[in-house]
């Protein structure tokens, strides 16, 4: 089993087209979405959580790439600037994945990029402006 | 038979000193007791780095030719209005002024990206600020205009000073209604979406010597990576706050006044900060060693984060409109596990200041000492403790008589 979180960004003449479900019925996956968002130019915003066979995923891929959808893996959307965070946690209150947490030896934040679906609360939130979207 | 300070200065001379962090001392009373352990240790260094808004510094320019008299007239750095209230040359920043035409809360939450802690943090960081001066001109101080970088290589002095640091035990801060909320405890979710809690606990300066027994004016510490001094106790000290068995206070009690060299300072313990919704504010680093002078106050530096409880206040609504009921306690150990049960629900928790940054600084302060580069000092006046009586008072609002 293979899971693989993405970032879709869908060109207007897409946005009503039904390609989601394509990805079930095609490449037989689940499913999960973490973020939906139209923007005011028309263009799409898909954050997905894909589950299947191994190689599904990565046919998914290939497919939404030849529609024309920008794939990107979501692990690289946000980042921590090492050298501004603090470790002050205030973040790890907030965040709603679990990403970030407090290691309990040392009580410094950890950040597994793996865990965070990108829903930018800790940008935010960060008093130091440690975290950054990488766009 | 009690240490002096002295009697430790000189061990500290000859590197001889045995210095231990606030953490350390724990485990070395648990195993051979407070007599022994009172004995064997000289120092105990405490430690925190959290954001501490009654914070700011003053510096003096120098003259420029023909003279400027900034007193009286206004001053911008980086945009930042500084107060211009004193003498020709000489300045203050707060850690919480923001520039003229910062946006604020208009579009809520706002950002405050820059202010005073930023330029505090970027002028002890070596960068160049931008300086922009008018003055109403005297005969004596004839120039009206001045626009220039400077940096604090150029500056003569260039002084640290905290009206209000090291708040002893604050509030853990909740939010009971419906609506998220910004504030400066971070944004709080609502229907105790979250608890955030803002203390070094057990490594915290003033929670290890709760009846400011050690501390008092002229003792000297780790401040923004440099060396500061008590000046003062802080605004708002209020000693007569109900204490527990062990001495520490239930709710926000004491709290110091802050002096140091900036120049002998660094950007990694003064650091720029901002809360969205809330504003502007500095991020600091301090450290307070403790001398072991007797068995009493070895007890007092040995409490624990299950010995140290705070208050849960409600940030919707009892704290802004001054309602002084709670919603209970919590001890730093069940903050820092994770969760925290308030009503019946449990809640999320996470602190505002740095425990990481805190062992830090109470490892530097030992080091520091161990290798006799730090002698402790004796205070010269005490901070008031409980039985002055002293109190926080509020202000009492009087009406304006119309002439």
């Amino acid at each position: 089993m293979a899971r693989k979180r993405l970032v879709l960004k869908f060109p207007q003449r897409l946005v009503e087209q039904p390609v989601v479900c394509r990805l079930v019925k095609k490449f037989d996956l689940e499913f999960n979405i973490l973020k939906a968002h139209v923007t005011p130019r028309q263009e799409g915003l898909l954050v997905l959580e894909l589950s299947g066979e191994n190689g599904s995923c990565v046919d998914a891929e290939e497919y939404l790439k030849s529609l024309g959808v920008v794939v990107q893996p979501l692990s690289k959307d946000i980042v921590r600037d090492e050298s501004r965070c603090t470790h002050c946690g205030v973040c790890v209150g907030l965040c709603p994945a679990g990403a970030l947490r407090i290691d309990e030896e040392s009580r410094r934040v950890l950040f597994n990029e793996e865990d965070c679906i990108a829903c930018e609360l800790c940008i935010g939130a960060c008093p130091v402006r440690a975290m950054q979207l990488n766009l | 038979m009690p240490k002096t300070i002295s009697e430790i200065n000189e061990r500290i001379r000859k590197r001889q000193a045995v210095v231990v962090t606030a953490e350390e001392i724990i485990d070395i009373v648990d195993e051979k007791g407070i007599d022994a352990a009172a004995k064997e240790v000289d120092v105990v260094t405490t430690g925190t780095f959290g954001p501490m808004c009654s914070s700011g510094a003053y510096f003096n320019i120098g003259h420029s030719k023909p003279r400027i008299k900034l007193g009286g007239g206004h001053v911008r750095l980086n945009a930042v209005p500084a107060y211009a209230g004193f003498a020709a040359v000489d300045l203050y920043v707060g850690a919480t002024a923001i520039p003229d035409d910062d946006p604020r809360n208009k579009v809520f939450p706002g950002e405050f990206s820059y202010g005073g802690g930023h330029v505090i943090q970027d002028l002890v960081g070596g960068k160049d600020i931008v300086l922009e001066a008018t003055a109403y001109g005297t005969d004596c101080y004839p120039r009206k205009r001045l626009r220039t970088l400077i940096s604090i290589r150029d500056l003569n002095e260039a002084v640290l000073f905290n009206p209000r640091n090291v708040y002893q035990n604050y509030n853990i801060a909740v939010n009971l209604s419906d609506k998220v909320i910004y504030t400066y405890m971070g944004a709080l979710k609502p229907n105790l979406g979250n608890a955030n809690y803002c203390s070094a606990g057990q490594l915290s300066p003033l929670l290890n010597d709760p009846h400011y027994k050690t501390i008092g004016i002229g003792t000297r510490m780790f401040l923004g990576g440099g060396v500061g001094y008590v000046a003062w106790q802080g605004t708002q000290h209020n000693p007569t706050v109900k204490r527990k068995p062990n001495g520490v206070p239930e709710a926000p009690a004491g709290t110091l006044a802050l002096i140091g060299d900036l120049k002998g300072m660094s950007p990694d313990w003064l650091v720029g900060t901002s809360f969205r919704g809330y504003g502007v504010t500095l991020t600091v680093g301090v450290g307070i060693p403790i001398p072991i002078l007797d068995e009493t106050i070895c007890k007092f530096t040995s409490v624990r984060d299950e010995e140290l409880s705070a208050k849960i206040v409600d940030y919707s609504n009892a704290y802004p409109n001054c309602i002084p009921e709670t919603l209970g306690e919590a001890t730093y150990k069940q903050l820092k596990s994770g969760k925290i049960t308030v009503n019946g629900k449990e809640v999320t928790t996470a602190p505002l200041s740095s425990y990481p940054r805190a062992r830090e600084i109470a490892s530097t302060l030992k080091d520091w000492i161990r290798k006799g580069d730090f002698l402790l000092s004796e205070p010269v006046a005490p901070i008031p403790g409980a039985e002055s009586g002293l109190t926080f008072k509020p202000l009492k609002e009087r009406p304006v008589e119309e002439q």
